[in-house]
């Protein structure tokens, strides 16, 4: 299991919670059943989202390995100038 | 990742200050920037703008303009393609109004003609039958109730109800850890403050200039000026409704971009119009067009709130941002409460933002997007809690800095960076501690910006008489060629000078995603890196068929294939000239690619310090003396390092001090223009002095970090804490214009 | 519509072309002769993108007609390299990287070479002022001042 943590405004779309623990190897797995979850997130993880591995973000990069140990944050997808 | 570092020496032409590849072109007035292209039989066009904030156009008559002699094509909403996909449609409605002008400058229709007499004379015929509407152009006006209301299908999103009534709120996000009620409970002494900025313009000197060919059969070319020409390419074919592989777009050399030239405006009006008239149609937009219907950065409004021990430990931080986006939703809120608080450690955290609808032009990014704003007004409550501490600022930042290990704002744990030692930089350089005379007052600030990756190809070719072409797909806005050698030159061992490169057409390579987010030393150096490195495989391989020996027994050194170790045999090294040379008879070209989806790009950190002086009588801001200390990771050109630090806190000293947008009554921009809206000139400056720290980023093998942006962040904040000690009162508002500074000091004093 | 004979000299080469009155002097020598060197980022005098010498005299060429080029003398960016051989000026722009995206590069060299001409020595502060009638938006001015007063250092000491 891989616990992740949702941004403040990922919470109303998660029933409440700000971690959600779900079984995944992979950024892709872990974005499939944190929708299986939580169907609520499944308009934000389509609209493109990134993620931190232990402070590290990924933009589009759905075979990135997750594991136990890993600190997960999802993070809006970011954009700059 | 990182395998060459300053410490062990390694480096070679990484870390030189080189004359950069297109530099003779540049100085000789040879270069080709957007306007300076010519195709046979070129029409001129124009684009015709809404005089109104806010109105529906009820009907647009283009048939006096059509009947115009020298008139070519016109078009309007209607020859754009019907089925744009959803993330193109507000860039397409934000280039020419579909039903509704939503600020003053909203393109309406366009003409191309023989002459831009003509064509000047034909926007006139155009009769468009406009029903003004009430506007808004303020973010706290539009987050009314009673607010005119811009799009009626826009419910506020993030609310934990969903919304029944559409609203000019278009998103509300969050971030934070912790519970900040507890942490105030913990504070001995509280600081909260509101703090408004205005909108400023990323100010490039070049306005967009582009010339489309476009065919019956949907093939075309199109030359602009951008950011990113893949960008371009994608978007424009989504909005005429043709197949990316037949628009080719070629970046032509960019005026500024800032951020700015991120998106699109003019360049889909050339090939519709292009199409419409079987001829290539140039667009190029006048100063007045770029301030009113492009950029600029948002405004806000905010408000925050830190507490501290008074041991001077921060116990909590919270902050409510709103920033307006002009008349599109998406504004870089999110960035902003993400960016806020970042340079600091405290248990309990909290940002709230909202994205607010006006009738302003659609904000575009401006380096760092989000981040200024929010560093402004943090920045600020950080200086005024250790001055009510009794703790110097510099000192305070040092006690509360965010350190490797510990939770950041956004969410997860720092990696290593370089904040501290910019602090420990400034708090020991000479700037720090020169005595300041009368009316005079020191601020500082620190400053943070992610840095991004992102999609990149490179492409590397070896001549046969051992020079090197490079091709990348990212524009190069500041010199980036440049450091694109250097980094060719230190992993192939050969001399800078051999080593050339070219920003390639969209035909060229495989995609690559725009010049933004200080990604593209980053990114594409990297790509090269590695393009390199490939490029060096196969070299060893030819090496290794002329020797007759496994390709496992030959190594590149310096320049050279070389038998790696006795047991390879004796032979003398061959340089990479020598092995090209025979390229031919040993199989053929040697190239070397590389395309990925960049990680790794390290955040950067900076603390600026600047010294002015207040005019009493005049309220007057005059910047004395300016110092940016940033982390550089690795600079691989120093010069255009220093220069970034320079531009990016001249931008800050401009949109701290003189720049705004100003609207009127009426909802129309007052001051579209370099007269009235004032960025600085040299005579309003002193030389900005520059330390390039280097705490190498992980994530590149030479330890590259972005450098672009960060040096935007803190400047505001840095000049509002100088100029409020030499004021002897707290700035809350940008600009900090005469006006504005002499009544702050009227009204302290009353 | 009958357009004007202008009969100028540019760069020191003697030059004629046809102009509509209201036309610019940037437009004639951008869209007419194809001297693109000169940039306009504003059309209204501001920016000085679009620097060039009338006579010797420094001038926004935007605010010149090209009807008033006739019987003048004008310089271009163009004309500042002496075949291979550039101006010390646009040596000292690339040794002091005074350029990043380099549209204002033109202006700035054609405008700092007026002031060379007139004051061989100028202070720190006479360069800014002299320049502060050209906006770059890139550099922050730091390393373009450096190349002018390092470059009427080294000519005055040649």
């Amino acid at each position: 299991m891989v616990k992740v943590n949702l941004w403040g405004s990922l919470k109303a779309r998660a029933g409440g919670r700000d971690t959600i623990e779900v079984e995944a190897q992979t950024i892709r797995q872990m974005f499939r059943a944190l929708g299986e979850e939580e169907p609520g997130l499944v308009p934000v993880l389509e609209t493109g989202i990134s993620v931190a591995i232990d402070g590290q973000i990924y933009r589009d990069d759905w075979f990135k390995e997750v594991d136990e140990d890993s600190e997960i944050y999802l993070l809006p997808r970011m954009e700059g100038g | 990742m990182l395998d060459k570092t300053a410490e062990n020496g390694e480096f070679k032409y990484v870390g030189t200050r080189p004359q950069r590849p297109d530099g003779v072109d540049k100085v000789t007035g040879r270069a080709r920037f957007g306007a300076d292209m010519v195709m046979p039989g070129m029409l001129v066009g124009k684009v015709l703008r809404s005089p109104h904030a806010h109105a529906k156009i009820k009907s647009i008559d283009t048939s006096a303009a059509e009947a115009l002699k020298g008139v070519k094509a016109v078009i309007t909403a209607a020859d754009l393609t019907a089925d744009v996909p959803e993330a193109e449609y507000d860039t397409m409605v934000n280039c020419i109004a579909h039903g509704k002008a939503l600020y003053d400058g909203h393109g309406v229709a366009a003409v191309a003609a023989t002459s831009q007499a003509i064509a000047n004379k034909a926007l006139k015929l155009i009769k468009v039958d406009y029903e003004v509407l009430p506007h808004v152009t303020d973010v706290e006006e539009a987050c009314k109730d009673d607010a005119p209301l811009l799009h009626d299908n826009i419910f506020t999103e993030g609310l934990e109800e969903e919304p029944t009534t559409p609203s000019n709120i278009s998103g509300r996000v969050q971030f934070g850890h912790g519970d900040v009620e507890k942490g105030f409970a913990a504070a001995d002494t509280i600081v909260e403050r509101k703090f408004r900025t205005e909108a400023t313009h990323q100010g490039y000197i070049e306005p967009h200039a582009c010339v489309g060919n476009l065919s019956a059969d949907g093939t075309g070319e199109l030359w602009c000026c951008t950011q990113g020409h893949y960008m371009v390419r994608n978007s424009c074919a989504a909005i005429l409704g043709i197949d990316i592989s037949r628009l080719r777009v070629t970046a032509s050399e960019i005026g500024g971009g800032f951020g700015g030239k991120t998106t699109i405006f003019i360049e889909p009006i050339a090939l519709a119009l292009s199409r419409k008239a079987g001829r290539p149609v140039k667009v190029v937009m006048t100063r007045d067009e770029v301030f009113r219907a492009t950029g600029p950065t948002s405004s806000a409004s905010m408000w925050i709130k830190i507490g501290a021990k008074s041991d001077g430990t921060i116990t909590a931080m919270e902050g409510l941002l709103k920033y307006q986006g002009g008349a599109f939703k998406g504004t870089w809120v999110s960035l902003g409460c993400m960016t806020a608080f970042a340079c600091y450690r405290a248990d309990h955290m909290k940002t709230v933002g909202y994205d607010v609808l006006v009738n302003r032009p659609r904000a575009a990014a401006y380096r760092a997007p989000g981040a200024p704003m929010a560093a402004f007004a943090v920045e600020s409550v950080v200086t005024e809690l250790a001055e009510k501490l009794g703790i110097d600022p510099l000192e305070f930042r040092l006690q509360n800095a965010a350190k490797e290990g510990d939770q950041s704002s956004y969410g997860p744990k720092h990696r290593a960076h370089g904040l501290i030692e910019t602090l420990e930089t400034a708090k020991a350089h000479e700037h720090y501690n020169t005595p300041l005379g009368p009316n005079q007052g020191r601020g500082i600030a620190c400053g943070f910006w992610f840095n991004f990756g992102g999609q990149t190809s490179t492409s590397l070719n070896v001549g046969a008489d051992g020079t090197v072409n490079i091709s990348v797909g990212t524009v190069d806005v500041g010199g980036s060629r440049a450091s694109m050698c250097l980094m060719v030159a230190e992993e192939l061992g050969v001399p800078y000078e051999k080593v050339r490169c070219v920003v390639a057409d969209t035909s060229s390579l495989g995609h690559n995603d725009t010049t933004d987010g200080s990604r593209t030393t980053f990114a594409s150096g990297m790509a090269l890196i590695l393009s390199a490195r490939d490029a060096k495989q196969k070299l060893c391989a030819r090496a290794a068929k002329i020797w007759e020996i496994p390709e496992e027994a030959v190594e590149w050194v310096d320049g050279h294939a070389r038998p790696a170790g006795p047991n390879a045999g004796e032979f003398d090294p061959m340089s990479l000239a020598e092995i090209a040379g025979k390229a031919e008879t040993t199989g053929g070209p040697i190239a070397g690619h590389h395309e990925y989806n960049a990680r790794g790009a390290g955040v950067s950190f900076a603390t600026h310090m600047v010294d002015t002086e207040v005019d009493p009588d005049t309220g007057r801001v005059t910047v004395l003396r300016y110092t940016v200390i940033q982390d550089a990771g690795k600079a691989v050109h120093p010069a255009y390092v220093e220069g970034q630090f320079q531009g990016g806190a001249v931008q800050g000293i401009g949109w701290a001090i003189n720049e705004e947008y100003i609207y009127g009554e009426d909802g129309r921009l007052q001051n579209p223009g370099f007269l009235d809206y004032r960025i600085p000139v040299a005579s309003d400056l002193p030389m900005i002095d520059t330390v390039i720290i280097e705490n190498p980023n992980k994530g590149h093998p030479y330890g590259v970090r972005g450098v672009g942006e960060t040096s935007i962040v803190p400047p505001m904040a840095a000049i509002a804490n100088s100029v409020s000690a030499a004021a002897g009162v707290r700035m809350t508002e940008l600009p900090m214009s005469p006006p504005r500074v002499l009544k702050a000091m009227d009204d302290a004093k009353a | 519509m009958s357009q004007i004979h202008v009969q100028t000299t540019i760069n020191g080469d003697e030059t004629e072309f046809l102009c509509d009155a209201e036309e610019t002097l940037l437009d004639a020598l951008r869209d007419k002769l194809g001297l693109t060197g000169a940039k306009e980022g504003c059309g209204t005098g501001d920016c000085g993108a679009c620097s060039v010498t009338v006579d010797g005299r420094l001038v926004c060429s935007c605010l010149v007609l090209g009807a008033e080029a006739h019987g003048r003398e004008i310089t271009t960016i163009e004309g500042m390299a002496n075949g291979e051989e550039l101006h010390p000026l646009q040596q000292k722009f690339l040794d002091h990287a005074a350029l990043q995206c380099g549209i204002c590069t033109p202006g700035f060299l054609v405008a700092a070479k007026a002031l060379l001409d007139r004051n061989p020595n100028p202070t720190e502060t006479e360069v800014r002022y002299w320049l502060a009638g050209n906006l770059c938006r890139c550099t922050g001015y730091d390393k373009i001042i450096r190349a002018v007063m390092d470059t009427a250092a080294e000519m005055r000491g040649a």
